[in-house]
């Protein structure tokens, strides 16, 4: 009686292994496939609202051993000049360095992709290190791909401060030099991210990926240069700066998706939405639709996007006193505001002789033209109560910013 | 008198009985439809899933025109340059670090 109580469980345990086994062998194991080898280099520029950044990216992809991919990437930004931030503020304008490095490796081993990667990016006042973590599974016959992440993100936040290199009163501007500010001392900001993506092939023409984050902040998670403004009958202009106070956390959820369908005549179009929603209240939509046409050793590509938000809730362009609120904002990135922005691209395709190893390369150029109105984020420099135009009664801030790239592309 | 309080106990006793019943009934047949849920999918999982697109019908989606990220090193540039400007971040698939953002 005691043997067959105990034998029993144990047998219908192993039935019921036998089935769930069953059940999550749902394919035949065939191999999955790492991504081609590639190199870029790519020159990139930035120009709009008296801010200029200069970048240059480099990126190599390697395969080995048959189931290892390794990726290298190095990006370099020269920002200059004084955006509205900057600007409305009082600060001069500044030159700053920004380098990222991101290397990620990829093990597959029968329909799965393992990846780990780690990013390291150094600005004079803003360090970040970020570990990625993700697995991929190729099912149903290869049709689908579903994919997890996990990212981990520490950052060293500092507020640099100008301070002459000699004592001499006063200060020749050849003197000056940044350093951090001590009173401000080293803030930090912990994030996580986790991410679910799906890859569906539809049909012979179309596919779709659908992709979803939740991202989370924790620590100091505003920036050390920005204010807000309130009004102030006591100076005249009418209006003070305060600074920003926002909440200790913030978690985003967002979901995306990517349509792409091949047309009849060998043309691509894409079709991308995403919503966005984050605990400051802010919700967004994000469209973009884009075309691929190749033509001879051509490959021609255009996008529009278009994105639009709310405002959070502790924004405002204007308080109506200091320490009105327990957070106060004055970031325009946190206003409500709709962007358009239209790309074109020119990819030529050619060969080069006597170089066996390279499969193919290309050379591209793309221009990006961005256009954002604020619908309550005013040009506060613009203040003038003599000529009628009191704190409140400014034009409306837009900008309107021009991007380039110009890169090569070889596969080997 | 003593006859019709022995009927009503019985009755009692059987609706008792029955009312202790109808939950084992429901874990029952909830046990059934879980072990056919099981035995279908296992079953389904044992013989393999017949692709709709077969792999020699997937030309047009290998060509490279298709790819959701043709040239990662601009596409990643563009996210940045994005999510420096605008609040939204994530549900695109791309990941970045620091800041730039001044």
């Amino acid at each position: 009686m005691g043997d067959r109580a105990r034998g029993g469980p144990r047998g219908c345990g192993r039935a019921w292994l036998i089935l769930a086994l069953c059940a999550l062998y749902s394919t035949p194991t065939l191999t999955g496939v790492l991504p081609e080898d590639t190199a870029e280099v790519l020159v990139d520029h930035y120009s709009g609202d008296d801010q200029k950044v200069e970048g240059r990216t480099w990126l190599i992809r390697k395969k080995f051993a048959d189931a290892f991919d390794v990726q290298y990437s190095r990006s370099t930004d020269v920002v200059s000049g004084a955006s509205v931030a900057v600007r409305i503020t009082g600060a001069s304008p500044y030159i700053e360095q920004r380098t990222e490095d991101n290397v990620s490796m990829q093990y597959l081993r029968g329909k799965t992709t393992y990846t780990v990667g780690f990013i390291h990016s150094y600005e004079p006042d803003y360090t970040s290190n970020t570990t990625t973590y993700s697995i991929s599974q190729d099912m149903f016959g290869d049709l689908t791909t579903v994919s997890m992440t996990y990212k981990r993100e520490w950052d060293a936040i500092f507020k640099m401060i100008k301070e002459c290199g000699v004592a001499q009163s006063p200060c020749p501007d050849s003197d000056f030099v940044k350093v951090h500010d001590p009173a401000f001392g080293r803030k930090q900001m912990d994030e996580r991210s986790y991410g679910f993506g799906v890859t569906q092939i539809l049909s012979r023409n179309a596919i779709l990926a659908i992709n979803y984050d939740l991202i989370t902040d924790e620590g100091f998670i505003s920036n050390p240069y920005r204010a807000a403004r309130y009004l102030d009958p006591t100076v005249a202009r009418g209006w003070s700066l305060e600074p920003e106070v926002y909440p200790g956390t913030r978690t985003s959820n967002a979901i995306g998706g990517d349509i792409k369908y091949y047309l009849p005549y060998r043309a691509a179009l894409d079709l991308q939405y995403r919503y966005y929603q984050d605990t400051f209240s802010i919700h967004s939509h994000t469209v973009q639709l884009s075309y691929t046409q190749p033509w001879r050793h051509w490959t021609f590509d255009a996008s529009a996007r278009y994105y639009v938000q709310n405002q959070a809730d502790f924004y405002s362009d204007l308080f109506p006193f200091a320490g009105s609120q327990n957070f106060v904002s004055g970031n325009q990135d946190l206003s409500a505001y709709h962007s358009y922005s239209f790309g074109l691209g020119a990819t030529y395709q050619f060969g080069i002789p006597h170089v066996s190893w390279i499969e193919r390369s290309t050379a591209n150029i793309r221009y990006d033209r961005l256009m954002t109105d604020y619908q309550n984020f005013r040009y506060w420099l613009a203040t003038d109560p003599a000529a009628g135009i009191n704190p409140g009664e400014e034009p409306l801030f837009s900008l309107r910013a021009n991007i380039y790239e110009f890169y090569l592309s070889l596969w080997f | 008198m003593f006859a019709l309080r022995a009927v009503r106990a019985v009755r009692a006793v059987r609706a008792g009985a029955r009312a202790s019943e109808r939950p084992q009934r429901g874990r029952r047949a909830l046990a059934v439809a879980l072990a056919a849920g099981s035995i279908a999918i296992a079953l389904a999982g044992c013989s393999p899933i017949e692709p709709w697109v077969k792999p020699y019908q997937r030309e047009h989606l290998a060509d490279p025109i298709m790819s959701f990220d043709r040239h990662p090193a601009s596409s990643a540039y563009l996210d940045h340059v994005y999510s420096v400007r605008q609040a939204a971040r994530g549900g695109t698939g791309a990941t970045g670090g620091g800041c730039g953002c001044n």
